[in-house]
């Protein structure tokens, strides 16, 4: 059962800001998250357009988690608030139309919480294997 | 397509300990566009260097991808590099196998495995990298000082020295704010009109400051280095250039019973009125809410006595339209209204009064020359209590009252207490505090003396009632350390009042878009590294408006303040951050939704002619974008439906592409 | 069924085009048969007695038009609403993608629009000829016999949930004005959000596969308005002006919905159009009534200038967890 588990590929969009630096932080203090994790930079979360999530699902991605400043605390004032409605909407949207809900978050990590950036990747690492691959983007227009 | 090189970092052991670069290096080397890979020990350092200036000009590199460290550390040293070697710096791209790969993966291949795919993902990004330059825009050198308080005054007097010219807008008659109504300072008890007084001369004598009193910012616009302001320079009825200040027409005036809001209404003033004797500019002005003549052209006595000829009851609203390179906000503090606190019966009794009411009693200047009296029968008091924390330290869901504490409260009571004691030996005098909080140089000192030598009655506990009783104030307490309630008769009650940000700084805020917490205290740009500038740029805050403060932090923070708006003003030219936002108008439909979102205000739109696909002309609202406003946080391209609107340095296709080359 | 009839529309037409306010009439004529009803623009009078057709027929919203030809007609424009267009033309001022004053709007009161598929079902194929009146008459040729219908028995789907019988905009109105309606327009969404994942995902499988990617609901949106769409810009990164794999399919229209959302007035022609009566509306009002339920009750095009939710925010706004959250309490 461990031998064939599934290894997920998860994108984590950080802001340049706060969670870049949060995951710089859990390096510096050696804190161990699984390596399925790859981080892409954005200068903010609102740079995070839904068609970047859509097209890392596309092309394989099992998970997408989006990292931000704590509502309050963005670089840009207001930059986060903005992703917190478009992501509570765009996510809806993909769990209306069948896709676990599981597969798609947003975190809120200061550029001091690196112990919270690696839990929180462990924990959605974690959450996307028990999924297993992620097959019902690929396959919702296919007929049964 | 570029030419990509690829420097593959050690850090010592810190990067290959759990990542084999040469295999980094090789698998990278296969990827499109890169012409060169290698490793090397420390690539930031000077020979580390020196490999990738030699690579870019034999190689003819057009891009660099750097495996190395988090771009937060040497992002900056490697555009750097790049510079020096001809190339341009935003065409480097840093693979963080650092903090993100090496430090937090202990297995070899899997670090490895996981650099690779960074790397490639950096590859991506660079191969659609576009050479940027930074923008430039002149910088105004003059600065405007919002709010003439001991704060304004000092930041406005730093930047003068240095040579700039200074506008102070202040919206009361006169400049002096809080600091001119207080008596003696902490802890070292020098009369706050003897310090203060002479700066506010000092700036009234500078030939680079220019003072607008009773004056208030309109609207804002522009950014950092070209601010336009319009200013509201309220009619005072009295040419200020041609009055005198002698007072003449106080005197004279029949409207004598305005309460005067310099003593906090515990006395009165004139319709026509100098605030206090040393105001600066020493003008009069006329109350247009009290002035018969104003009211229905019955009077006229102040004009008549006016040997100057300034009184002009004509007078309008002026409006003064002014450049500004740097914005400084000092609109200070204010105490909370004390209406929702009856517990402590304020509106009940005139013996009730706040800290600020408490400084003009025992003010020379005050209502009653200083000596300690009643306010309700001019009787000296006998037994006073203060109660500290009035409003603040308030807990979050409490309807009243600030959460924050109001940090100045506990050493201007140890001040009133030592002071009554000081002068009227024969007064019993209690202060009630949750704790006393003393931190600042000399302040435990100064309130255990109040304690030790002054014998000031400290008690730990809250007031929880104040009733009036005939000419008493019968004072509910509890004593917390020996568990007891106390019943005290007062002659007095004062109340150390929470403070807030003034009323006018919330409205300011929306102008500058400049951002505020939840209790309207201006929001520093970094609590820590950046505590004197608002996160929009070219606006700087000075003194309490971003969170009580005392006058020597409040005196520090504004000299901080004026040579950070220094630092700027002594630009010729600003250089912009180039990674922002820019539309592309072929796309653009003009909807507005980008210019919605912006925080920053730097988008508007142009109606433009367009050559349509079927040869007509059209013309089209398109948007553009202010490169010297924009601050590149990509909100707008995301709210952008044609993807007109994209972000340099991170555009749309940029991004795709990372996520492709993590995605396979 | 409607009250309002075709004599009214072009008495009204000839005199504002003769009192020389208006130089064009954008209305419809017949299509190829006599239910596809299309939209057009009349210059002169004798196109317009010619060709002009109003029935029941006419669910065509003109107000995205009016951006095509603003820009060409000289003068002003006039143009028929229906109180649901009468949104999407607000819409679109507010997005600034028309010039008002290049436009004459006569409201004009709509009974519902029926659906062709609905008389078919009854009729049967081979329909010959449609008279609408009091009922609709429709000859096939099959039967001699004409077959006569209640409007009201074959509305179309969006006019069965109609929002609103108000118009929002106008210069002025023909008949008299409605109200907004208490419609049960959510009804269907609230009914697939109750399903499990499984039975929504296969619900959505069943309706997506059958795209074959015409573009007809995009070409149709009057918020589809972009100078150039995403999907057919080489450099937006996402272009695929025909799906090259099964997930731009989905991606396509979960991003057109997401586009729309906060700038779709529910006006319902993007499932009116499309010829694989894939009800797409359904994914736009699954977004109206996130945001009202989220961020307060909120109509597009309601009025000129408002601000969406999606391009506004409160410090209070829920976490998109507690999105879900919501619903899984409340179900």
């Amino acid at each position: 059962m461990q031998m064939n588990e599934h290894k997920p590929l998860i994108v984590a969009f950080c802001c340049n800001w706060c969670s870049y630096a949060g995951a710089d932080l859990a390096g510096n203090n050696r804190l161990n998250y699984p390596a399925e994790v790859k981080i892409i930079r954005v200068p903010c979360s609102c740079r995070v357009n839904p068609m970047f999530i859509l097209r890392a699902f596309q092309r394989g991605a099992d998970g997408v988690i989006i990292c931000g400043c704590h509502p309050g605390d963005c670089h840009y004032t207001s930059g986060n608030y903005y992703t917190r409605r478009r992501m509570a909407m765009l996510f809806s949207m993909l769990d209306y139309l069948g896709i676990e809900k599981e597969r798609t978050r947003v975190e809120w990590v200061s550029a001091a919480e690196g112990a919270k950036f690696a839990a929180t990747m462990n924990d959605f690492v974690a959450t996307v294997t028990a999924l297993g691959e992620n097959k019902r983007l690929e396959d919702l227009r296919c007929k049964k | 397509m570029q030419r990509i090189g690829v420097f593959v970092c050690w850090c010592g052991s810190n990067i290959a300990g759990t990542v084999d670069v040469h295999a980094v290096a090789e698998a990278l080397k296969l990827e499109p566009g890169v012409v060169f890979s290698t490793d090397y020990q420390y690539m930031c350092s000077q020979a580390g260097q020196n490999i990738i200036k030699e690579a870019i000009a034999e190689h003819k590199l057009t891009g660099i991808v750097v495996c190395s460290c988090s771009p937060r550390m040497h992002e900056a040293t490697f555009r750097k590099t790049a510079a020096a070697a001809g190339l341009n710096p935003y065409m480097v791209e840093i693979a963080n196998i650092r903090e993100q790969c090496s430090w937090v993966h202990k297995d070899m291949p899997i670090g490895t495995e996981k650099a690779i795919i960074l790397g490639k993902a950096a590859i991506a990004k660079v191969n659609l990298n576009a050479p940027l330059t930074p923008g430039e825009s002149p910088v105004t050198k003059r600065a405007l000082v919002i709010g003439g308080g001991i704060a304004g005054i000092q930041t406005a007097l730093d930047i003068a020295d240095a040579g700039f010219p200074v506008d102070i807008v202040e919206k009361k008659p006169t400049i002096g704010g809080k600091m001119a109504q207080l008596d003696k300072t902490f802890p070292t008890l020098d009369c706050a009109a003897c310090i203060l007084t002479p700066k506010m001369v000092d700036v009234a004598q500078h030939d680079k400051i220019r003072i607008f009193s009773y004056s208030e910012v309109t609207e804002v616009k522009g950014f950092v280095g070209n601010f336009d302001v319009k200013i509201k320079k309220h009619a005072r009825y009295v040419k200020e250039d041609v009055c005198t200040g002698c007072g003449d027409c106080v005197s004279k005036c029949p409207m004598k019973k305005v309460p005067n809001e310099f003593n906090l209404g515990m006395d009165n003033r004139h319709a026509i009125y100098i605030p206090f004797a040393q105001a600066v500019p020493k003008v009069a002005t006329i109350d247009p809410n009290a002035c018969n003549m104003i009211k229905n052209g019955k009077c006229g006595l102040c004009a008549k006595v006016c040997t100057a000829g300034a009184i002009d009851y004509t007078q309008k609203d002026e409006f003064i339209e002014e450049k500004y390179g740097a914005i400084v906000v000092a609109t200070g503090y204010n105490h909370i209204s004390m209406d929702k606190f009856d517990e402590f019966a304020y509106n009940q009794s005139k013996d009730v009064i706040t800290s600020l009411e408490f400084e003009r009693l025992t003010n020379a200047a005050g209502p009653t020359a200083g000596k300690l009296l009643r306010p309700s029968d001019g009787v000296h008091p006998h037994t006073i209590v203060f109660v500290q924390c009035v409003g603040s330290r308030c807990d979050a869901c409490a309807e009243k009252g600030k959460e924050y504490c109001s940090k100045i409260c506990c050493m201007y009571t140890a001040k009133h207490a030592m002071l009554t004691r000081d002068k009227y030996p024969d007064t019993d005098v209690y202060v009630f505090y949750i704790d006393v909080r003393t931190p600042g140089k000399n302040f435990d000192e100064f309130y255990r003396r109040a304690v030790e030598e002054y014998g000031v009655h400290y008690i730990k506990g809250m007031v929880g009632k104040v009733v009036p009783e005939g000419n008493k104030l019968k004072v509910q307490a509890s004593d917390l350390l020996s568990n007891k309630q106390l019943h005290i008769d007062a002659d007095l009650v004062v109340l150390a009042a929470a403070i807030e940000p003034d009323k006018s700084a919330r409205p300011l805020a929306t102008m500058l878009t400049a951002s505020m917490d939840t209790n309207d205290f201006f929001t520093e740009a970094h609590p820590k590294l950046r505590p004197v500038e608002s996160p929009t740029a070219g606006v700087f805050l000075s003194g309490a408006c971003q969170g009580p403060k005392d006058i020597p932090e409040t005196v520090s923070q504004a000299g901080a303040a004026a040579s950070k708006v220094i630092g700027l003003l002594a630009k010729d030219k600003l250089t912009g951050n180039p990674c922002i936002a820019h539309s592309d108008e072929m796309m653009c439909n003009g909807c507005s939704s980008c210019e919605r979102v912006c925080p920053y205000g730097a988008i508007t739109y142009v109606d433009k002619e367009f050559r349509m696909p079927d040869r007509t002309t059209a013309i089209r609202r398109v948007a553009s974008v202010n490169p010297a406003v924009c601050q590149g946080c990509g909100a707008c391209t995301v709210a952008c439906p044609s993807g007109a609107m994209d972000l340099k340095g991170f555009a749309t296709s940029q991004i795709i592409a990372e996520v492709d080359a993590i995605c396979k | 069924m409607q009250k309002i009839t075709k004599n009214q529309l072009l008495d009204k037409a000839a005199e504002l085009l003769d009192n020389g306010t208006v130089t064009a009439v954008l209305g419809w004529q017949k299509g190829e048969f006599d239910y596809d009803v299309t939209p057009a623009l009349f210059e002169n009078k004798e196109e317009l007695f010619a060709n002009f057709v109003w029935n029941d027929f006419c669910g065509a919203n003109f107000s995205k038009y009016l951006i095509k030809h603003t820009r060409k007609v000289e003068g002003k424009i006039l143009v028929f609403l229906k109180p649901c267009d009468t949104y999407s033309f607000n819409q679109l001022l507010t997005e600034h993608r028309f010039d008002r004053e290049k436009v004459y709007a006569v409201g004009i009161p709509c009974e519902g629009m029926a659906d062709i598929d609905k008389v078919k079902a009854i009729v049967g194929d081979g329909i010959s000829s449609i008279d609408c009146g009091e009922k609709i008459k429709v000859t096939t040729i099959y039967a001699d016999a004409a077959v006569e219908i209640d409007g009201k028995d074959v509305l179309e789907g969006r006019c069965e949930s109609c929002k609103s019988k108000k118009h929002v905009a106008y210069d002025e109105l023909l008949g008299e004005e409605g109200d907004v309606l208490d419609s049960n327009r959510f009804d269907e969404v609230a009914r697939l959000e109750a399903m499990t994942p499984d039975e929504r995902f296969a619900f959505w499988q069943n309706e997506l596969s059958r795209c074959i990617r015409c573009n007809a609901c995009r070409d149709v949106c009057p918020a589809c308005t972009c100078e150039k769409c995403v999907f057919g810009n080489p450099k937006s990164g996402v272009e695929n002006k025909s799906p090259a794999n099964s997930f731009e399919e989905k991606m396509f229209h979960i991003i057109r919905a997401f586009h729309v959302a906060g700038r779709c007035t529910d006006c319902g022609e993007c499932s009116r159009v499309c010829p694989q009566n894939i009800p797409l509306h359904l994914l736009n009002r699954k977004f109206i009534k996130d945001m009202n339920e989220c961020y307060g009750e909120y109509q597009a095009g309601a009025e000129v200038g408002s601000r969406a939710p999606l391009v506004n925010y409160t410090t209070e706004d829920l976490e998109p967890g507690e999105v879900f959250d919501r619903r899984d309490t409340d179900a």
